[in-house]
């Protein structure tokens, strides 16, 4: 009698202490700590590059308090800002879109399509175009376009409990009118306040001061915080709508609670740094193509997207030679990654 | 139950009257209302072969050819949108999807910022040879390995390669301010100064695409059963995934290079007709052929005269005119997803 290997299912981990314990998949936590590990050399990098170049010698000796002088000063006030700002809004915009994807189980499904980069760009465009903006105004009328965009589309797609379909159709819809006004308003503009608006709409980092990343990054580690507490239920979702409520899953209020929490992590990275494009709908294929799990790992999707966008920002600075925003380089970055595993993943099959 | 039958054809019957009538409207304006102010007296009498110089000029050269442009445009990418939802069965395709869009808009950007194109007709051959390179990509990609390529996987490469080329379009355009200025105004999607030289070269294109998505769509309503009962029936699936896909491409494709980047008409007019004529995509692929017309022309009309003395590009319009009835439509009908 031959004793095949009972099949269990992939690897998993438990860690826990008694009663709360998390199972993890063994390859996502390798992927997860692998990306980790790239997240900290390219911030390692992130620091010690620029007009005032430092050896990653000085960075780290800045780093544990041994070196004081012009390098703590470059590194912890002028480099630390925007790349622990790459970092979390990379991770932020990374879970949101797994959790639009997972809820609407619609791989094309990103945050976008719920007119949020519409809205606020069209914020920021009236901010800058009708009431002759200043940074804090700008930064105002997006979040304030955003949301705003976000809740019409809750509204009009709520009809005695919120139809997934009938929510995207209703973005789609509520996000091609925005689109339209900020065409229009492009058109319009002189050609200079127009270049200007559209860098933003691409979305940067430019603009990123310890000022503007301290409150957004502690909004985003909070949101970030509140994720595991949706996480079980949305998994439920993934497998339909009935099958999720036979599992004893409300629903209705489990998508609207997990909706608003992507909705509220995007908005803060969008009123900093603009709609950083991409990121959202990437990270978690990217992800879910390299762990091979058939749902999308949130907390390896957040890793992923954080090193997806500090790597782009660091492409954006330092390897271009003109000044692109850094939403380009992470469509382009993200976009060729993902079409390298597409390739690479029908070859291993073929 | 043959009462309810006849019931349906004839509700089917007075949808696709309507359907024209509004078609024959929308034409009808699109020649009549303009910024020049015919009286619409002088354009009949122009059209049957009187008139002054003048507005012989303005009927001929400029609103005749404009409205044979919406009218292919709007009906192409009608058609093409009802395909691509056929095809990959998500309600967010468009026929920008295989990656057409990105394509034009990223060889037109070429085209202006290091050869110094900018008539219409020079963008339409780079918008046409964008298109085809790019979907050419995405199909070899998405079917790399040997296998046929799979709807999912089509539309996430290309979703990736299309965003590939649209970062690179932004990237190249915010670096050359003329450049940007010149895109701006094509990629909104506009119908201006369309005129014979643009629209006729295109047209045995559309006229293709359109007998190629007929001929597809009984094979795409066996397909929707699943691939296995397709094949049962006796359907050769990869042959009508390609047919379609061709159709796709030459549809979007040449529209594109008319009008630039209309996105939402492709979107938008598949998910309207299924809703109120059903799941048969032959009768969708007819319907929205029709819808995407009067869409295209009654946004181009309203675009003319929505902001006088200068216009409103149709494809800031379109979502305008298109948006409302697609929310009202979702809310009221027990809308279908697909």
């Amino acid at each position: 009698m031959s004793t095949a290997a009972l099949d269990v299912g992939r690897r998993r981990i438990v860690v826990g202490i008694r009663g709360l314990t998390v199972v993890v998949g063994l390859r996502s936590a390798l992927v997860g700590s692998v990306m980790l590990l790239v997240t900290v050399l390219l911030a390692l990098l992130a620091l010690a590059l620029g007009d005032f170049p430092l050896t990653p010698a000085e960075v780290v000796g800045v780093v544990t308090g041994r070196v004081d002088g012009l390098p703590r000063i470059v590194v912890l006030e002028w480099r630390l800002p925007r790349a622990v700002a790459a970092v979390l809004f990379g991770a932020a915009l990374a879970v949101a879109g797994a959790i639009f994807q997972t809820i609407t189980r619609n791989p094309l499904a990103s945050p976008d399509i719920i007119g949020l980069a519409n809205g606020s760009f069209t914020g920021m465009l009236i901010a800058l175009l009708v009431l002759g903006g200043s940074w804090p105004l700008l930064t105002a009328g997006s979040l304030i376009g955003g949301l705003a965009a976000a809740v019409l589309i809750y509204l009009l797609a709520y009809r005695g409990g919120l139809h997934g379909f009938r929510f995207i159709v209703v973005g789609i819809a509520i996000s091609a009118m925005l689109a339209s006004v900020n065409t229009w308003m492009l058109l319009r503009a002189e050609l200079e306040t127009a270049l200007f608006a559209s860098a933003w709409g691409a979305g940067t980092l430019n603009s990123v001061t310890a000022a503007t990343a301290v409150p957004a990054g502690l909004c985003i580690l909070l949101l970030l915080a509140l994720v595991p507490l949706v996480t079980p239920a949305v998994r439920q979702l993934d497998l339909g709508d009935d099958a999720a409520s036979a599992t004893g899953v409300a629903v209705g209020r489990t998508r609207l609670a997990a909706v608003a929490l992507a909705v509220c992590l995007v908005s803060v990275v969008t009123a900093v740094a603009g709609p950083i494009a991409f990121v959202a709908l990437a990270a978690p294929q990217i992800t879910r193509r390299l762990t091979g799990t058939p749902g999308i790992p949130f907390v390896t999707t957040g890793i992923v997207g954080g090193a997806l966008l500090l790597g782009s920002d660091l492409i954006a600075q330092h390897v271009i030679p003109l000044t692109v925003p850094v939403g380009v380089v992470t469509v382009v970055l993200g976009g060729s990654y993902l079409v390298w595993l597409l390739i690479h993943e029908s070859r291993r099959r073929a | 139950m043959p009462a309810a039958r006849t019931g349906r054809r004839a509700a089917r019957g007075a949808w696709f009257g309507a359907a024209l009538a509004a078609l024959i409207t929308a034409v009808a304006l699109s020649v009549i209302v303009g910024a020049n102010p015919l009286h619409p007296g002088a354009v009949l009498d122009t059209v049957f072969g009187g008139g002054s110089a003048e507005s012989r000029f303005v009927v001929w050269e400029q609103r005749i050819p404009r409205t044979a442009a919406g009218l292919a445009v709007g009906a192409a990418l009608g058609v093409a949108g009802a395909l691509m939802q056929a095809f990959t069965r998500n309600p967010l395709a468009d026929p920008g999807l295989l990656g057409v869009n990105a394509g034009a808009a990223f060889v037109v950007a070429v085209g202006i910022t290091f050869f110094g194109v900018t008539s219409p007709l020079g963008y339409v051959w780079l918008a046409c040879a964008g298109a085809l390179l790019l979907t050419v990509a995405v199909y070899a990609i998405g079917s790399a390995g040997g296998r046929a390529a799979g709807p999912v996987r089509l539309t996430v490469t290309g979703v990736a390669i299309g965003a590939v080329f649209a970062g690179l379009t932004t990237g190249l355009t915010l670096t050359h301010p003329d450049a940007f200025d010149r895109m701006r105004g094509w990629s909104a999607g506009s119908l201006l100064e369309r005129g014979v030289d643009v629209v006729l070269p295109v047209l045995p294109l559309v006229l293709v695409g359109l007998a190629l998505a007929l001929w597809a769509a009984p094979g795409l309503n066996s397909i929707a059963l699943g691939a296995d009962v397709a094949r049962s029936q006796g359907v050769s699936v990869r042959r009508i995934q390609l047919v379609t896909l061709a159709a796709v491409t030459l549809l979007a494709g040449s529209a594109t290079a008319v009008a630039g980047p209309l996105v939402f008409v492709g979107l938008v007019v598949p998910h309207v007709v299924r809703w109120t004529l059903g799941t048969d995509q032959r009768r969708i692929v007819l319907g929205s052929m029709v819808l995407g017309a009067v869409l295209v022309l009654a946004a181009d009309v309203l675009g003319r005269i929505a902001v006088l003395p200068s216009e409103m590009p149709v494809g800031v319009v379109t979502a305008f005119v298109g948006a409302p009835v697609l929310i009202i439509l979702v809310r009221r009908r027990s809308a279908t997803a697909l």
